[in-house]
């Protein structure tokens, strides 16, 4: 028994933004997978099944919606599976579709990740309060800032470092059609000078709430070959969960990160990773992930992430590792969707179609997610061949 | 096909678990299925679960239990946010690659601290359905109310489906609804949603279930007589509720046809029954005959744990296959209303 390959095969996206109140969920759901299936140049009746992810119903106020879905996405009489692993789903799903193909079971997939967050709201929605435990009611931002204090204290990364990526990813926003926030007239004095949210989170490091979906066409080997527009083969997946709670649990650099980063480098036969990979997508929903991902993932030594943004380096106009040219997380963010995004974006720069933010000459991309109390964590390397 | 097998399963179900937590209902049935096989969480190869957020009342309420699992050092894990008997599909799917041997899967429901009914209508079209409320009950009569009326399955034959699942709840130590299999006792049951009575009805029950699955020697060496999985088909109907055709399961038929259920003799059959007219629904679609039993541990009616009912049927009949009170038995699990999304996993001993 072997592996079967699997392909990208198409990419479909909706314009994100806050509200798209022009669009039922089920309007916004087909209106990326509809993008994706004219990108593959196939028709509903072509795909075999359908995996969808999104994160907490809670976000929308409708209990397992992708019942509902069903008919929108063109599932009736076939298989449809809903994935939910915090905010790693978008690339969790991805990763599930990819497995029906990799185990032979179908031949075309379609996979989408959506959220509507404008039917509900997120900091809420995260901060029910539960019987016998405490609520810090903050959301995502008070969750996290208190570990980023701690990345900023153990690498003595300058205060800055977190607006510098902010206000890259705001500049590589502006070449995205799709993104959610495009700050023409941006500055990076007022990048550092917004209010401080979540100590030491000002508000322009944090993700906007986006409404939005993304969708991608996976197929086998045979549907790969027979695409006329290039394909992006999967290289490497992998996934792994830790417990959140536990003393001694190493909350910056999560050892379930690196393993996951490990195996996925691993798969792909990478050894040199800042060398080999041409451009990464990465979950960033609070700019100083940047470098602590960086770290984490092997781009550069621990407490050194944040020199590759000082320098430069994941800028998308002459940097050696691009991350997140899309605008990342930090322009756009509907959180069921955002891991696909970044496995979608990784897809469209191996196959030379991200547009204005395409960077040159791309063979090897990652595609990254991360959730929960950073402890879900989805990856996959995409290359133009076959592995 | 690879050759995969359920080699464990254990569950846990009362009518409410008061006094437990979602962890703490899982934490004896971990401990079971490890004593069962042997096996660690350190050598399961994919770990995948099941819930319901909205049943726990809490964003990301599966973060617990991966805590509950044992998810240190990290393992290869994901979650659906459906029956278990979905999460056993992925795992079954991850095990055809090939590259792993075992896999654990879970899920588990409590829904006791509110009303089933009526958190089950935010499940349905957010803005031309759910919004009149229609609890799942009153869902549930207008199908067995159309049945009736056109002569798809008679009162009687309600009852007698209803009387099956309390005789056979009778020895099954998971049922939460048995005895008292009379015809009488039950049309003295009272009226929920007319033409509902209280037994044609799932009891509602809180609960969780773990199985383990293997594949080929592993699994030979770890249990005795394995289950192993001959074909799992899942298929989903059209979820407007006026688009639908009520008076069969489309989407079950489906997916047993994919399954091969009717390739051979079916010794047993654990169907994802929520209301009497829907198991006769099923029995139906999968072309269950009188040489099949048909839910002998009483089956959904007799204790039905959302998120859980569908791998406890699942479950029951890999225990039963594992026992040898069968060769080849089928289990079903069920998602939406109307019976709307079905999964057929057919199974045989040596």
């Amino acid at each position: 028994m072997s592996k079967n390959n699997c392909a990208v095969v198409g990419v479909g996206q909706t314009k994100y933004q806050t509200t798209r109140g022009d669009v039922s969920m089920a309007g916004l759901v087909r209106e990326a997978a509809y993008r994706a299936l004219e990108d593959a140049e196939m028709s509903w009746s072509d795909i075999d099944a359908v995996v969808i992810g999104k994160a907490p119903d809670f976000f929308e106020g409708v209990m397992m919606p992708e019942i509902y879905l069903a008919e929108a996405l063109g599932c009736a009489g076939k298989p449809i599976l809903r994935v939910h692993t915090a905010g790693s789903v978008g690339g969790s799903t991805a990763l599930v579709a990819t497995s029906l193909i990799q185990a032979g079971i179908h031949e075309r997939v379609l996979t989408l990740g959506f959220e509507k967050q404008s039917e509900s709201n997120a900091t809420w929605a995260l901060s029910l309060p539960q019987p016998f435990s405490v609520s810090i009611n903050a959301g995502a931002g008070g969750y996290f800032s208190p570990i980023i204090r701690q990345y900023m204290i153990e690498s003595a990364a300058p205060e800055l470092i977190g607006c510098m990526v902010a206000f890259k990813d705001r500049q590589h926003a502006l070449r995205n059609p799709y993104a959610h926030l495009h700050q023409h007239d941006l500055t990076f004095d007022q990048v550092v000078e917004a209010p401080m949210l979540w100590e030491p989170i000002r508000y322009s490091e944090t993700c906007p709430s986006s409404d939005g979906a993304c969708a991608m066409v996976l197929g086998s080997e045979s549907v790969g070959d027979a695409s006329s527009k290039p394909v992006a083969w999967v290289q490497g997946t992998s996934m792994r969960s830790e417990a959140n709670t536990f003393p001694g649990r190493n909350e910056v650099n999560p050892r379930a990160s690196r393993e996951c980063a490990d195996d996925v480098f691993s798969q792909a036969g990478i050894t040199d990773r800042r060398r080999e990979i041409d451009v990464v997508e990465m979950y960033v929903p609070f700019s100083w992930y940047e470098p602590m991902w960086l770290e984490s993932l092997g781009f550069a030594e621990i407490g050194e992430g944040w020199k590759m943004v000082e320098e430069g380096a994941t800028h998308i106009d002459g940097g050696d590792l691009p991350v997140n040219c899309s605008g990342g997380v930090l322009s756009t963010n509907p959180i069921g969707a955002s891991g696909m995004i970044r496995f979608a974006e990784a897809a469209l720069q191996v196959r030379q179609m991200a547009g204005e933010h395409q960077v040159d000459g791309v063979q090897r991309s990652l595609g990254h997610a991360y959730g929960g109390g950073a402890q879900y964590f989805a990856m996959w390397i995409l290359g133009d061949t076959k592995p | 096909m690879r050759d995969v097998a359920i080699v464990a399963a254990g569950q846990r179900q009362q009518a409410a678990f008061t006094d437990e937590t979602e962890v703490q209902i899982l934490l004896p049935i971990f401990e079971q299925v490890r004593n069962d096989t042997g096996l660690e969480q350190s050598d399961i190869g994919f770990t995948c679960s099941g819930s319901s957020d909205f049943l726990a009342g809490s964003a990301f309420s599966f973060v617990g239990t991966l805590e509950g699992v044992g998810a240190y050092p990290p393992i290869c894990e994901s979650h659906v946010e459906m029956d278990g008997a979905w999460a056993l599909y992925e795992a079954w799917v991850k095990l055809q690659i090939g590259e792993i041997d075992t896999a654990l899967v879970y899920s588990y429901g409590k829904s006791s601290p509110g009303s089933l009914r009526d958190v089950l209508s935010t499940q349905l079209d957010p803005y031309y359905l759910a919004p009149l409320w229609p609890d799942a009950f009153a869902l549930g009569a207008l199908q067995a109310r159309m049945m009736l009326e056109q002569d798809i399955v008679s009162r009687d034959r309600l009852t007698e489906i209803a009387v099956r699942s309390r005789d056979h709840a009778s020895s099954s130590p998971h049922a939460v609804r048995k005895g008292d299999a009379t015809t009488d006792f039950v049309e003295a049951s009272p009226v929920i949603a007319d033409p509902l009575r209280a037994d044609d009805c799932a009891a509602g029950a809180d609960g969780g279930c773990v199985i383990i699955l293997a594949a080929g020697d592993i699994a030979k060496n770890v249990c005795d007589r394995p289950a192993w999985i001959r074909g799992i088909e899942h298929r989903t109907d059209a979820h407007s509720l006026a688009g639908r055709d009520l008076l069969s399961a489309q989407s079950a038929a489906l997916a047993a046809n994919a399954a091969g259920v009717g390739d051979d003799k079916i010794d047993i059959a654990e169907l994802h029954g929520p209301f009497t007219h829907q198991e006769h629904l099923l029995e139906t679609a999968l072309g269950i005959t009188d040489e099949t039993i048909v839910n002998p541990s009483g089956g959904a009616l007799a204790g039905h744990t959302m998120m859980a009912a569908g791998l406890m049927r699942i479950a029951e009949a890999a225990t039963r296959v594992s026992a040898g009170a069968g060769d080849r038995a089928v289990a079903h699990a069920t998602s939406g209303p109307w019976l709307q999304q079905n999964l057929v996993c057919v199974m045989e001993g040596d």
